[in-house]
């Protein structure tokens, strides 16, 4: 029996071998933390998911290297009065099946986006019209001035309206979904790559798509996409050449990446803000034994949890210094008057204090909603959290999960079901206006169904809604930004959120391959050159 | 036939006999098994190395600095401390703290506590599962033994890991993702019970079809004994000693099934670590410089098994005539 077993060992480290001998040139192998569950491009608002997307499918517009807004499906627009744009579309683009990309098929991408199940609501306006003028030209009819209209749409991805049909696909794919759509296995984008297989949580294909419209800015044919979501097998499969690209470099390997001669660290501030939320809607907690009552209704309550925690300890001793501590729901690159704000001190003893005012002198439990594969050492941040808030009496029950099943649980199509939350958000505009309508503005807006979409926490103040309706048609920057000092400063003072810091970008990249490395963390390989062997 | 019937009568009924506390103790000193035993060193240091972990695992709160379940007693800025005879060491984390500030010496001997208690619960759970079903099959026959063993075949072909897998996610699908961490052990401890009931049925089932056609159990059968004294009392106990070699080889394995679920996060949560989620966290850092958080949740598990499994070979061993 021993021999047998020894010969199959044999033969199994033989495969193995064979299957990871180095990667043939101008194949691309790339692994991230997280897996790609769902290719239907409306299901999930998650970074890696849209810059997974983004190789398959293109929205009307995109953004370059440094972000900023460019032409994409529509090859140019123009405001014919401030509720009135006309978007000129790209001709002669097919879908990766060959059907020709018109107008209706951005109609129908504009109905998709925001029907029930969609999880990109907020980043169409939900009265906005689309008319089609000719093939090749539609309109939009807004019933207020928008002028950030478009900087949202990067992420909108315009589908086939017939393949969609043909497959049963018009409705998009909810989160929540436990049994995958037509649209959620397969893909018809008009991208630069082509998917060729997709096995979720195993391994997706990307072939390059030769028909495409763009001029290639790589030299790919094929990327290999597996998600490897131990820290150390990644970073192992990066120093032996297995793969080329890892997002992200766990930080306690980033010395040893870089001092490995094979693989750097690609680092940069992030623009996305890791924040702590509190359910302040229901009048109960979902999971908590305090029943009958939200103890975060109480204002001192959401106070207490602010002070117990130490976001420098948690950026000396989790996040190994990279991390930046923020007072604000949004990043200081993306706000001019960031610098005016600081955060408050850890302060445990007046934590204590106002949770006995509260009355909760002996603390209350809580469950924790957490992801373990999404942001940096997520799951690190909130066994800490865990740990500071048992300080003040609070036993804290934290449940750390994939993020497929966290997203599916926690966000609007889940059904917001989450206590206490950790989340990481980076607005999808660049721009305030996107924290203080998605996170911070009110759910449940008759005028506005998809305000507060992303306000996990129900958070809910009226004067701040008014102020951000102002913001985002007011066009004098001066004014705008302390409109927007103004909104941030009610949050704050209703201690609406806890944000804690921005984490770095660290992606790990071998020598061989050069690549552009985004702010907002999208791993975009089409702007990847590998080296020929 | 008959002529036989007195002698093993007498043979069966004899050790049910015995009671005198001072008659047991020479009866295990005067023992083959115990003679074999004492012969043996790597026996009595398996058996040493055994008993020194189920005494740690009992008195950890004793001796440990500090509850690694309770997050209040975990100090961040106490985190990834190296082990006390290293440059950076500090007291009193004798082997060093992981990223939480967690005392890793004190999370082995809590984590200890989980993987034994999931395994000897483990054990007994499937051991008594599987004894039942084997009683029954070979004692009744017919449908009712071709049913259970058809059954045992069809799980057989399945490795345990996957049928705990599978009763862990299915039992975790129909309770929702929360489950507080003790819910959880008994979720690990019905898992691991319901894959390896199989050897213990087949076993105990092979045994009883031997014993049935014995003159013994006709007389019980004769003198009007039900059928359940006859299977616990006369055919059980003539059971047992294979039984013992598959339950002490089960609890490595069963303890090995306890450390791959949670290693594979679908175990203990980190807040309430076993060995297994120890393991689990460490490996991120396995290669970071950071080697202690892994190493000795490591080699904790592996002297475990080791002792457990070198306990259980000689064992075999020893209550096989057939090697005396």
């Amino acid at each position: 029996m021993s021999v047998r077993q020894n010969l199959l060992a044999a033969i199994v480290a033989a495969m193995v071998a064979v299957a990871a001998s180095p990667a043939s040139s101008q194949v691309l192998r790339y692994a991230n933390q997280g897996e790609l569950k769902s290719l239907d491009p409306y299901t999930l608002k998650e970074t890696t998911t849209i810059a997974h997307h983004a190789h398959v499918y293109e929205g009307l517009v995109g953004r370059d290297k440094d972000l900023k807004i460019v032409p994409a499906l529509a090859e140019s627009w123009e405001t014919l009065d401030p509720t009135h744009w006309r978007f000129h579309l790209r001709k002669g683009v097919k879908f990766h099946n060959g059907d020709p990309f018109t107008a209706d098929d951005v109609l129908f991408s504009a109905d998709r986006v925001r029907a029930n199940g969609s999880n990109f609501l907020s980043n169409v306006p939900g009265d906005a019209k689309f008319v089609k003028v000719d093939d090749y030209t539609v309109d939009v009819m807004l019933s207020a001035p928008n002028p950030i209209l478009i900087s949202q749409w990067d992420g909108w991805y315009i589908m086939d309206k017939k393949w969609s049909e043909e497959h049963d696909s018009i409705a998009p794919t909810p989160a929540s979904a436990t049994t995958p759509s037509y649209a959620a296995l397969h893909e018809n984008g008009t991208g630069p790559f082509i998917i060729e297989s997709h096995q979720p949580g195993v391994k997706t294909v990307f072939k390059v798509n030769p028909n495409w419209w763009g001029k290639p800015e790589h030299n790919l044919k094929e990327i290999i996409f597996t998600p490897i979501a131990s820290d150390a097998t990644r970073v192992a499969a990066l120093l032996s050449g297995e793969v080329d690209v890892i997002e992200p470099v766990p930080i306690q390997d980033i010395q040893r990446v870089n001092a490995s001669g094979v693989a750097t660290v690609m680092n940069g501030p992030e623009l996305r803000t890791i924040f702590l939320g509190m359910d302040q809607a229901r009048d109960e907690l979902l999971y908590s034994n305090v029943k009958g009552k939200n103890p975060f209704k109480d204002i001192r309550v959401r106070e207490a949890f602010y002070k117990a925690i130490d976001v420098d300890l948690i950026k000396n001793r989790v996040m190994r210094g990279l991390s930046t501590p923020s007072a604000l729901m949004i990043a200081p690159q993306l706000f001019a008057l960031s610098k005016d704000f600081t955060r408050p001190k850890a302060d445990i003893d007046g934590a204590k204090k106002l949770m006995a005012e509260a009355g909760y002198a002996d603390g209350f439990e809580v469950t924790m909603d957490c992801p373990n594969d999404r942001y940096v050492n997520d799951a690190a941040i909130c066994q800490a959290v865990v740990g500071m808030l048992a300080r003040i009496g609070v036993k804290v029950d934290l449940l750390a999960q994939p993020k497929a099943q966290y997203f599916g649980k926690v966000l609007k199509p889940g059904g917001y079901k989450t206590s206490f939350y950790l989340l990481g958000w980076t607005p999808a505009s660049q721009d305030s206006h996107n924290v203080l309508h998605d996170i911070l503005g009110c759910r449940d807006d008759p005028k506005d169904p998809t305000r507060g979409e992303a306000n996990l926490a129900g958070y809910c103040n009226k004067e701040l809604d008014a102020l951000a309706d102002k913001i985002l048609v007011e066009s004098d920057t001066a004014k705008r930004d302390q409109m927007i000092k103004q909104a941030f400063e009610i949050a704050i003072k209703d201690w609406a959120y806890i944000p804690l810091h921005q984490q770095a970008l660290s992606w790990g990249v071998s020598k061989k391959v050069k690549l552009t490395q985004r702010a907002d963390n999208q791993v975009l390989l089409y702007w990847a050159t590998k080296q020929e062997e | 036939m008959s002529d036989a019937v007195v002698p093993h009568k007498t043979d069966a009924g004899a050790p049910a006999a015995h009671a005198s506390a001072s008659g047991w103790f020479t009866r295990v000193i005067e023992s083959d098994l115990f003679y074999s035993f004492c012969r043996s060193k790597l026996t009595i240091t398996a058996a040493l190395v055994t008993l020194l972990f189920f005494l740690l695992a009992i008195f950890a709160p004793l001796i440990s600095v500090q509850n690694p379940f309770d997050p209040a007693q975990l100090q961040l800025i106490n985190s990834r401390i190296p082990p006390l005879w290293t440059a950076d060491g500090q007291t009193p984390f004798l082997l060093g703290t992981d990223e939480q500030g967690r005392d890793v010496l004190s999370a082995i001997l809590y984590g200890l506590r989980i993987s034994l208690v999931v395994g000897v619960l483990g054990v007994a759970f499937s051991g008594a599962l599987g004894i039942l079903l084997g009683l029954i099959a070979g004692y009744v026959g017919g449908a009712v033994d071709s049913l259970i063993m058809r059954i045992a075949d069809v799980q057989l072909t399945f490795p345990a890991i996957l049928i705990a897998l599978l009763v862990n996610g299915v039992v975790k699908s129909v309770f929702g993702n929360r489950l507080d961490a003790a819910s959880m052990l008994g979720v690990l401890v019905l898992a691991i019970g319901l894959s390896f009931w199989v050897q213990y049925a087949r076993t105990v089932r092979g045994s009883v079809l031997v014993e049935k056609s014995k003159d013994y159990i006709a007389a019980a059968q004769l003198i009007g004994l039900p059928a359940p004294v006859i299977m616990l009392r006369h055919v059980l106990p003539n059971t047992m000693s294979p039984i013992l070699v598959i339950a002490t080889i089960n609890l490595a394995l069963a303890i090995i099934t306890e450390a791959t679920l949670s290693f594979l996060g679908s175990g203990m949560p980190d807040t309430m670590p076993s060995l297994g989620t120890l393991i689990r966290i460490g490996n991120n850092y396995l290669f970071s410089g950071e080697w202690w958080i892994v190493a000795f949740p490591g080699f904790a598990l592996a002297a475990l098994i080791l002792s457990i499994n070198l306990l259980g070979d000689w064992l075999r061993d020893a209550l096989n005539p057939k090697l005396r």
